[in-house]
């Protein structure tokens, strides 16, 4: 403890220490001075002090599966290598129909699936009904997995084709068996970054519109922050903070995901990638600022399995997922990302960094954990 | 592995006051510390020992004249027995190109490793260096001590003369490979005809009293205890009391593909950092530790510059020893330099001998 003491006093970070102490809410300054020490130590403890607060040793994890249910996009963003624009030109583009889509969940029939996590790109050509009859398909065929689909941006478009308001389709949506919602395409709410990267999208105030009526209608959602390409430090700490406005008026979220950002395949392939510093700092400030969160992701597809294992100690109390079928990143190809870890692979990070598995549902309730299953303890 | 007070208050303080950590205090901080712990120490010791928060890096290239070796580590994917086909031994020219290509990238090492090939005498690597030197202002940072005591026993020598006729012909410095575990109990595992620990740091301690200095290697994530791992940073630690010959400390991690130990699980991110940060505690006497970007890749590498790590070793990497595994990870020097800074530190060249040259 002492050393720690005294290598927060070097950094300048006594006084946010003192503030976590306390139980007093961190500011904007106190952000900013956060990004800005190199003393990553520093902040991983303040971090694993408020993670410890809330989480305890305990790690949450759920066995998933991902269906992208169509790569089609009218966005057109500057960072995305995922998707075809509707002309299709290169032939890549794809609609899984309802039928398709249960069927690729059928493939994991007998595996212990809690949860079912659906997005895709925002194609102008499916109607209303498609996205009713794709939860009611998918729901069917595994009706025990609580379906986590549509981003913001998703929802937007649904209640565009079907010329109504949020309000009156989402209980539909949940009716046909929407449980939550994954809160992708946040991105930066930054009116520059927008304009620079995703000016087709949903703006910022657009995706606290639909936050608000999809927590609104009772259907939790988690909240992202795309980092490592042109954001600055200031429009990452007014990011975080205006995702805990919101929170604060809401309470509708239940875990918040950094996103690291793979320039390659991208038109900004030109920048270089996130550094597990990045990783790491992302997942501590995250923690520490949004004080009204419950959780906060290591999502390891994105960072490596050894940096989201080291982020267990840097603020993070989630580690996703048993992941079966993801293709957004797969499409940014890069080699070092393994697509797969198997439940025993993914335990055994968590217990061999000291840290407790608890198997969650998509909406955060603790699963029994069934025999045989456990890790080395 | 709790976070805030568990009971190892004692261990800080002898680390606070300088003091020599036991063998005990060892398996405890594997055992026990959370990594912020073994973080925030090890970082004071780093910077205790370089307080300008320099990282250093050496600009060379990995050279493996043969991999015709007859010893048959069951860890080892690179090797070809003697007479099987796809041995082969690099011609002269080759190796002189390699040396052209790496002093016209501004680099000042090569890091010359074969396997124990049988028909290569004294006098091959004689004629080798003293051609090398005679052509190229490069510092040769070569064979390992199990290719010495090989070629000082089938050139009918003993360590000490053929260790004098290597560096008469401009053997400048010994890599650190083959320590493995320096734990007679693990060689016997995984390296059976190898060298016993005696033999290897007795060839160390030889070289150093020549003043031929050194790195030390450790391969952890075998078959090896936690125990095991402490004995070999204590046993390194002793011999470097009495000889101050090791320049560098490299903890690298066993790679499982491709070898013929039954060991499927590769050693993680977390067990790397910790291995890292407690032998920057344990080894009070090495001035640098070294980073293993070829087996940790480019996140948890730089990560290890908060767990004790001061130097990012070689930039211009040809390792075919990992290379045949698949687990190479090769990063430009703007990169290094990038990921240093990006780390709070700064990046600064340096030679074999750990001087700083101007960048």
């Amino acid at each position: 403890m002492r050393v720690m003491l005294d290598q927060l006093r070097r950094a300048g970070l006594g006084p946010i220490h003192d503030k976590l102490q306390d139980g007093r809410r961190l500011d904007f300054e106190d952000g900013i001075r956060l990004y800005q020490t190199p003393d990553l130590t520093a902040v991983g403890f303040l971090a694993n002090l408020v993670r410890e607060r809330r989480s305890g040793a305990r790690t949450y994890y759920v066995r998933n599966l991902h269906v992208n249910y169509t790569n089609i996009c009218n966005k057109l963003c500057k960072f995305c290598s995922f998707y075809t624009p509707p002309s299709n030109p290169d032939g890549r583009g794809y609609v899984l129909s309802p039928e398709e889509a249960a069927a690729r969940v059928a493939q994991y029939g007998g595996e212990p699936i809690r949860e079912i996590h659906m997005v895709a790109g925002i194609n102008p050509k499916l109607p209303y009904d498609y996205y009713l009859d794709l939860l009611r398909a998918v729901k069917a065929k595994r009706p025990d997995a609580q379906i986590k689909a549509f981003t913001m941006i998703e929802l937007a478009q649904i209640a565009r084709v079907a010329r109504r308001p949020l309000g009156e389709i989402l209980p539909e949506l949940k009716a046909a068996g929407l449980a939550a919602c994954p809160g992708g395409g946040a991105e930066v709410f930054s009116d520059r970054v927008h304009e620079e990267l995703f000016r087709a999208k949903l703006d910022n105030e657009g995706w606290f519109e639909v936050a608000r009526a999809v927590h609104a209608a009772g259907i939790p959602s988690n909240a992202t922050l795309l980092y490592g390409h042109i954001e600055t430090q200031e429009e990452k700490v007014r990011h975080l903070l205006h995702i805990r406005d919101l929170q604060d008026e809401t309470g509708g979220f239940m875990c918040f995901v950094p996103l690291a950002f793979d320039p390659s395949r991208t038109e900004l392939a030109h920048l270089a990638g996130t550094t597990g510093y990045a990783n790491l700092r992302e997942i501590a400030i995250a923690r520490l600022l949004l004080d009204n969160f419950p959780h906060v992701k290591a999502f390891w597809i994105m960072i490596t399995p050894a940096v989201a294992q080291m982020a267990l100690w840097y603020g993070a109390d989630d580690l996703d997922g048993t992941v079966n079928h993801y293709e957004i990143t797969h499409a940014l190809g890069t080699e070092s990302h393994r697509q797969v870890l198997s439940t025993p692979e993914l335990l055994d990070l968590i217990t061999e960094a000291g840290r407790e598995p608890v198997e969650r549902d998509a909406l955060y309730n603790v699963m029994e954990v069934p025999v045989g299953v456990r890790g080395k303890g | 592995m709790g976070s805030a007070d568990n009971g190892l208050a004692g261990i800080e303080e002898k680390i606070v006051a300088s003091e020599r950590l036991s063998f005990a205090d060892g398996v405890r901080l594997f055992r026990e510390a959370n990594p912020l712990q073994l973080s925030a120490w090890a970082n004071l010791v780093r910077r205790r020992l370089h307080p300008d928060d320099l990282v250093t890096y050496v600009i060379g290239r990995n050279i493996n004249y043969t991999n015709v070796c007859w010893v048959q580590c069951k860890f080892c994917s690179f090797y070809r027995l003697p007479g099987a086909e796809g041995g082969y031994v690099l011609p002269q020219e080759e190796i002189f190109r390699k040396i052209e290509e790496v002093l016209a990238l501004g680099g000042t090492e090569i890091l010359i490793q074969g396997g124990l090939n049988p028909a290569l005498k004294i006098d091959y690597f004689e004629g080798l260096f003293r051609a090398i030197r005679a052509r190229f202002p490069i510092h040769i940072h070569g064979l390992s001590p199990a290719e010495i005591i090989y070629l000082a026993k089938i050139s009918d020598l003993s360590e000490r003369d053929c260790l004098l006729r290597l560096q008469a012909a401009g053997l400048a410095s010994i890599p650190g490979a083959g320590a493995e575990m320096l734990v007679d109990e693990v060689r016997e595992q995984i390296a059976p005809y190898k060298d016993s620990a005696a033999a290897w740091l007795n060839l160390m301690r030889t070289a150093h009293q020549l003043g031929i200095p050194s790195t030390v290697t450790m391969m952890y994530g075998s078959v090896e205890t936690v125990e095991q791992r402490v004995e070999h940073l204590v046993r390194v630690r002793e011999l470097q009391d009495e000889t101050r010959g090791f320049t560098a400390f490299i903890p690298w991690s066993f790679q499982p593909e491709g070898t013929h130990l039954p060991i499927v699980k590769r050693a993680s991110g977390f067990d790397y950092l910790r291995t890292v940060a407690v032998s920057r505690l344990m080894l009070d006497n090495i001035p640098n530790i070294q980073a293993s970007w070829l087996t940790q890749g480019p996140k948890i590498g730089q990560i290890a510059l908060q767990y004790g790590v001061n130097d990012m070793g070689s930039t211009v990497i040809e390792e075919n020893v990992v290379t045949a595994k698949g687990a190479v990870f090769m990063i430009p020097l703007d990169e290094i330099e990038r990921l240093i800074r990006d780390a709070g530190l700064r990046p600064a060249r340096r030679n074999t001998r750990y001087q700083l040259l101007p960048s």
